[in-house]
């Protein structure tokens, strides 16, 4: 395992300023100030259509795949500028896991390999596998199966592979979209407890539409809300970012009280 | 619920007044349509068993090893399929050769590649309407550029010549088929892939392509299938219809002249003596016998690679 001898600059490792993201000539979300820390996990909350998703996937440049989407402002990663940086070599750093478990259609062993063999790795294979599995609380389960097809597993496995695939090529940052909303109560509670030993070595970044589950699992918490502009669609923005403790107990915002006790959303 | 006696539910029904079930009516018209699928089913199967008991009967009996290993010659009783066959599957092999890597990798950088704009859709709109055109013209086409302009390369009205034609007649079905098999492999896989770092080469090799090749398989071994029956572009591109070699088994016989399975069998069938018509039968069931082995394969490879795919 590659430890990052360099000394931790910032405690912030993503930070955003002025961040607004266009779809076209679309703003879908505007002007987001955030400072993710290192280590610890943040919970991305708001309404359908707050822009928590389009936000999240700028973080490793994911919107570049959409034809007319871009941004405006700054995105920093390690304090340079991601839009500078290789997008490629930007993606192995920052991994991501979608909400839906999209594992490929090969043998789980392949599911894990295909990351490592794009990026080039050079150890041992079958280790990495095994160290990637027991990291996402897998292997016990599929040790004895990594040639059966990773779409052979059920939804909550399915889920904890594609982690797993993510972990494998040793990111920094963990992008997690709604992973647990196709998943059954046991299976979330079970990728929830794999949070907490993964945020020691890695930063996780959550969008969730759960607010029990923000506050179960994250340090921190960024709400955002929507509002309608003239044409009638809905552009997002960050209403408030401050530790779960005060999103959840003693938010500034009117809007943030509301959300959280469940007045709407 | 089945439909034993529609009187019985008549009841159930009119016990809500809002509701005009007509249940009798709505199961004799789904019997009727039923009936109606079945009937053109019927038709389309039957004008097949047609045609296959016709040219058994006239054609079976004279079926034999040296009729599939003699040339063609006047009189009807020596003559053979050998140098039709030969070039028919010399076609069919060049054709395959030059056609799917052209056409699949057109396929794919239209499809994953190409951004959406004027110009790519001037081009799809292209590609459908050149899938439509008819083989004469594309003999044409093939005549002028292969076989004149062409000639230091394919030597006149040779196998390569008539490959190349082929080729382009159905370079616009294995472009579509390509596009519409890449159609079906879920987004979700390429954002996976592009998101663990991967370029979009990597992405499309790797995890998007090996699922797509069932369709692009299929597609091409039909689009082949059509071009092994072609006969209008083949003949204006001037395939010999009396050939008595075959081409040598080298690079250099692609440049010699040819002929093919259709054409001798419409040389057979235009002439007045009814043994050529046994013959044309019988050179009619090795073609399709060559078919019946390229739909089978198709079928088989596509089992094949579908089956890898989970």
């Amino acid at each position: 395992m590659v430890i990052n001898s360099k000394i931790a600059t910032s405690e912030y490792i993503l930070r955003t300023e002025q961040l607004s993201v266009f779809y076209g000539n679309f703003k879908a979300v505007r002007d987001v100030n955030l400072d993710i820390s290192r280590n610890k996990i943040t919970a991305f909350i708001g309404p359908s259509g707050c822009g928590k998703s389009t936000v999240l996937r700028c973080f490793n440049r994911l919107n570049d795949l959409i034809p007319g989407a871009r941004i405006e402002g700054r995105i920093t990663f390690e304090d340079k500028d991601i839009a500078k940086m290789d997008s490629i070599a930007l993606r192995r750093r920052v991994g991501m896991v979608f909400q839906k478990p999209n594992p490929f259609p090969k043998s789980i062993y392949e599911n894990i390999a295909f990351g490592a063999r794009v990026n080039g790795y050079r150890g041992d294979m079958d280790e990495l596998v095994e160290r990637s599995l027991r990291q996402a609380a897998l292997w016990n389960e599929v040790k004895d199966k990594l040639k059966q097809s990773g779409l052979s597993l059920s939804g909550g496995q399915q889920q904890r592979l594609c982690i797993a695939r993510a972990l494998a090529i040793e990111p920094e940052v963990l992008l997690m979209d709604e992973p647990c909303s196709a998943l059954d109560p046991i299976s979330t509670l079970r990728v929830e407890e794999l949070l907490q030993e993964l945020k020691q070595q890695y930063t996780i970044i959550i969008v969730t539409h759960n607010m029990q589950q923000a506050a179960r699992v994250s340090d921190k918490t960024a709400f955002f809300n929507a509002q309608a502009t003239e044409t009638g669609s809905k552009s997002g923005y960050l209403v408030e970012y401050s530790s779960t403790e005060v999103i959840f107990k003693n938010p500034k915002q009117e809007d943030t009280r509301d959300y959280v006790s469940g007045r709407f959303g | 619920m089945t439909a034993q006696d529609p009187k019985a539910f008549q009841n159930y029904s009119e016990a809500n007044p809002n509701f005009n079930a007509s249940l009798s009516d709505r199961y004799r018209l789904d019997k009727i349509l039923e009936f109606a699928a079945w009937t053109a089913t019927f038709f389309g199967l039957a004008m097949l068993v047609i045609l296959l008991i016709t040219v058994f009967r006239d054609g079976l009996f004279r079926l034999n090893w040296s009729f599939i290993t003699s040339y063609p010659s006047r009189n009807p009783s020596a003559a053979g399929i050998l140098s039709p066959l030969v070039g028919s599957i010399w076609l069919l092999i060049t054709v395959a050769l030059v056609s799917f890597p052209l056409g699949v990798g057109a396929g794919i950088y239209l499809e994953e590649y190409a951004s959406d704009n004027w110009l790519t859709r001037f081009v799809d709109i292209n590609i459908a309407n050149l899938a439509a055109v008819p083989s004469i013209i594309y003999g044409l086409l093939g005549l002028q550029l292969f076989v004149r302009w062409m000639f230091p390369i394919t030597n006149g009205r040779s196998v390569l010549a008539g490959a190349l034609t082929l080729s382009l007649l159905i370079l616009p079905v294995i472009i579509i088929a390509t596009r519409e098999a890449l159609r079906t492999v879920p987004d979700s896989i390429r954002q996976a892939g592009y998101a663990l770092g991967a370029t979009k080469w990597q992405v499309i090799r790797i995890q998007v392509f090996p699922l797509a090749l069932p369709g692009i398989l299929t597609g091409t071994i039909l689009a082949l299938s059509r071009a092994i029956g072609e006969t209008a572009s083949l003949i204006t591109i001037g395939a010999l219809t009396f050939i008595a070699f075959v081409p040598e088994l080298s690079l250099k016989g692609l440049q010699s002249p040819f002929t093919a399975l259709p054409i001798q069998i419409y040389n057979w069938v235009s002439r007045p003596q009814p043994e050529f018509h046994t013959n044309a039968a019988a050179a009619i069931i090795v073609l399709m016998i060559l078919l019946l082995l390229m739909n089978t394969t198709a079928i088989v490879l596509r089992n094949k690679f579908q089956k890898a795919r989970g």
